[in-house]
């Protein structure tokens, strides 16, 4: 900051402005974490009564857990398939030239425009068709499936960023394309990998329209909270919300720290990764 | 085209017989686009060759075909008995030192030095010895554990030389290595690099724009000029004895006279010398260090013009003067500094310093 920014007369309707946009996006995030503490239920202002009695509950819950893992795992799971499929995808669009590539971009990147209803019927319609029991396999393959294109498109800008003179370098030293792609690419690539597994990630646990359509037995943690919601809402909702708030503030952060300390990086562990992939 | 008598010079071929390197009848073309065309070279073990041309002439794609980046449409490359232009780059013994330097930003210096050697399995005491000693031969080993980021463009320079050098190849590329530096630096890497290449004994490579360049460092300058080779020469060769008035007027500064010859007597304009060549239209390349004031020196026989200064720049040890002649003539002179000719000027070349050249066709 200098001083000459600081002088600027600010006028109090943009200070007013400003603060109503930021209270229309964070206050019901503030509200519902207060009302996480309340002891009387989600009603009633001022809250009082405070205490930790809902997160106790919250705890010692088996169904909300297991929902939990069931997300953790289908998301989990997501990653794998939809960066398997989207980054060679992604090279595909970015160094081969075949006939049908313009339709085949299009493909791709398809699921990304299209209505969660369209996939998720159309998915159910499939399993049908082949008789395949819903269940959080369904639910899997559905969203690995539908974010493929995310993995695509976050790899694909990385591939068109990266200096393809080092990978032409390690050809010259003597790797061949498999050990250049694991050794020059990949490491390259790191961060747009990263970043598109923790935007599959965050899309897959808060998945509703294509998992409402796929679901078998086991809940998802967003289908259980909507299943309980039509119960009446209780602070244990709240409860998991906050929970989940401060876990994706924390993979924020995360992805944040990774972005711009990206000097002190993980050389050894790539090493390793590569030796024992080659 | 009905130049006179002038064979192309004979490149200099090594001593030692067999080629390192030999480039035959090598064309490429993108689409309609022709690069380069029946480009044949032969690169002598130890030698330091460098591909000169102007951006566009085809030499950096000439450099990415022998380092097996791009197919060349038509022709073949052999090293050490072997063809090896269908193999993939990661077969042949040649490695590059990229414009760019081309460092792996992931790997700190000494892995990337190592890189090379790791990927060839050399067992890990070997690649630690051989890192340490390539690191020292280019005066890195002070910042070995640093990441190539945090270093200034000379000193990655250096440890793309040490990466490549330190898999012994036979031959190394070199694409404009030196272009990214600024000027002190780069000639102190001239050096450096020149000294460097003597001492491994390795056969280099080296793409430049830079005619001085070119003549301080190599042992031969091949001129590139639209896809085809010029002259490939020595620099002291290439210098004096230019075979096309491209070649004198992108190797220094030169005075091209046109005129032609006839039963034995050159004629350009007024001006007229013996000459033994045959019949027909002929240029000369004059180079201004053989135009003398008259009179300055004892020439035993000398062609003698009348002129008028009419420019004159200073360039510390050497000016250059410009005099008007005539017929529409305008001759550069080089002279060492001190007394400057003014006004009416009397000048003189001896024959045996105008040398005659092919004429340079434009190219599409």
């Amino acid at each position: 900051m200098n001083g000459s920014e600081a002088s600027v007369p600010r006028s109090p309707w943009l200070l007013t402005y400003a603060a109503a946009v930021f209270a229309f996006l964070y206050l019901p995030i503030v509200v519902l974490i207060v009302y996480s503490f309340n002891g009387e239920g989600v009603g009633g202002f001022p809250p009082h009564d405070l205490t930790l009695g809902w997160y106790r509950i919250l705890f010692g819950d088996g169904a909300i857990w297991e929902s939990v893992f069931n997300s953790l795992e289908v998301a989990t799971a997501a990653i794998v398939i939809s960066l398997a499929f989207g980054v060679p995808a992604a090279l595909a669009l970015d160094r081969a030239n075949f006939p049908g590539k313009a339709l085949f971009r299009r493909l791709v990147l398809l699921p990304l425009i299209l209505p969660g209803i369209i996939t998720g019927l159309s998915l159910l319609m499939l399993f049908d068709l082949t008789s395949l029991k819903l269940s959080l396999l369904t639910i899997t393959l559905g969203h690995g499936t539908a974010l493929i294109s995310v993995a695509t498109t976050e790899v694909f800008a990385g591939l068109q960023k990266l200096d393809r003179s080092q990978e032409e370098a390690s050809l010259d030293l003597g790797a061949n394309y498999w050990q250049t792609f694991w050794r020059v690419t990949v490491p390259n690539l790191k961060l747009p990998i990263i970043g598109a597994a923790l935007l599959i990630f965050t899309l897959s646990m808060d998945e509703i329209a294509v998992s409402f359509f796929l679901i078998g037995r086991d809940n998802t943690l967003p289908l259980e909270i909507w299943g309980r919601l039509r119960r009446g809402i209780t602070p244990e909702i709240n409860a998991i919300s906050a929970v989940i708030f401060v876990f994706s503030l924390i993979a924020i952060l995360f992805w944040y720290r990774l972005r711009t300390g990206s000097e002190q990086d993980l050389s050894l562990s790539q090493e390793l990764v590569a030796t024992a992939v080659e | 085209m009905t130049s006179p008598t002038i064979s192309v010079p004979a490149t200099t071929e090594s001593a030692s017989g067999s080629p390192l390197l030999s480039i035959r009848n090598v064309a490429k073309n993108f689409g309609h686009n022709v690069v380069l065309r029946d480009i044949s070279l032969d690169i002598a073990p130890g030698e330091f060759l460098s591909i000169l041309g102007e951006s566009g002439s085809g030499k950096t794609t000439l450099l990415r075909i022998i380092a097996g980046f791009e197919t060349a449409s038509s022709g073949e490359l052999w090293m050490a008995g072997a063809r090896i232009d269908h193999q993939p780059p990661y077969r042949r013994p040649v490695n590059t030192v990229f414009q760019n330097y081309a460092l792996f930003p992931h790997l700190s210096v000494e892995e990337n030095v190592g890189y090379g050697l790791r990927v060839a399995r050399r067992p890990a005491a070997e690649i630690v010895q051989r890192v340490s000693e390539a690191l020292d031969k280019v005066k890195m080993t002070a910042h070995a554990k640093k990441k190539p980021s945090k270093i200034s463009g000379g000193q990655q320079q250096r440890v793309a030389l040490a990466r490549a050098l330190v898999n012994r190849p036979q031959l190394l590329l070199l694409d404009e290595p030196l272009s990214a530096l600024d000027a002190n630096l780069r000639r102190q890497m001239q050096l450096e690099l020149k000294s460097l290449q003597r001492e491994v004994g390795i056969a280099f490579v080296f793409v430049t724009h830079d005619q001085e360049e070119a003549m301080v460092m190599s042992d031969r300058i091949a001129l590139l000029r639209s896809g085809e080779l010029e002259q490939v020469a020595t620099p002291r060769e290439i210098y004096s004895r230019p075979a096309t008035a491209y070649v004198a007027q992108f190797l220094g500064q030169t005075n091209l006279l046109k005129g032609e010859v006839r039963s034995g007597l050159a004629r350009c304009g007024a001006l007229s010398w013996p000459v033994s060549l045959r019949d027909g239209p002929a240029i000369f390349s004059l180079r201004p260090e053989h135009l003398r004031l008259e009179g300055a020196e004892d020439l035993p026989f000398a062609v003698q013009i009348r002129g008028r200064v009419i420019h004159q720049a200073f360039h510390g040890p050497t000016e250059s003067i410009r005099v008007q002649c005539g017929d529409g003539l305008v001759l550069l002179m080089r002279a060492p500094s001190g007394h400057v000719p003014n006004g009416e000027v009397s000048l003189e070349f001896s024959p045996a310093d105008a040398i005659p050249v092919r004429e340079s066709p434009e190219r599409i």
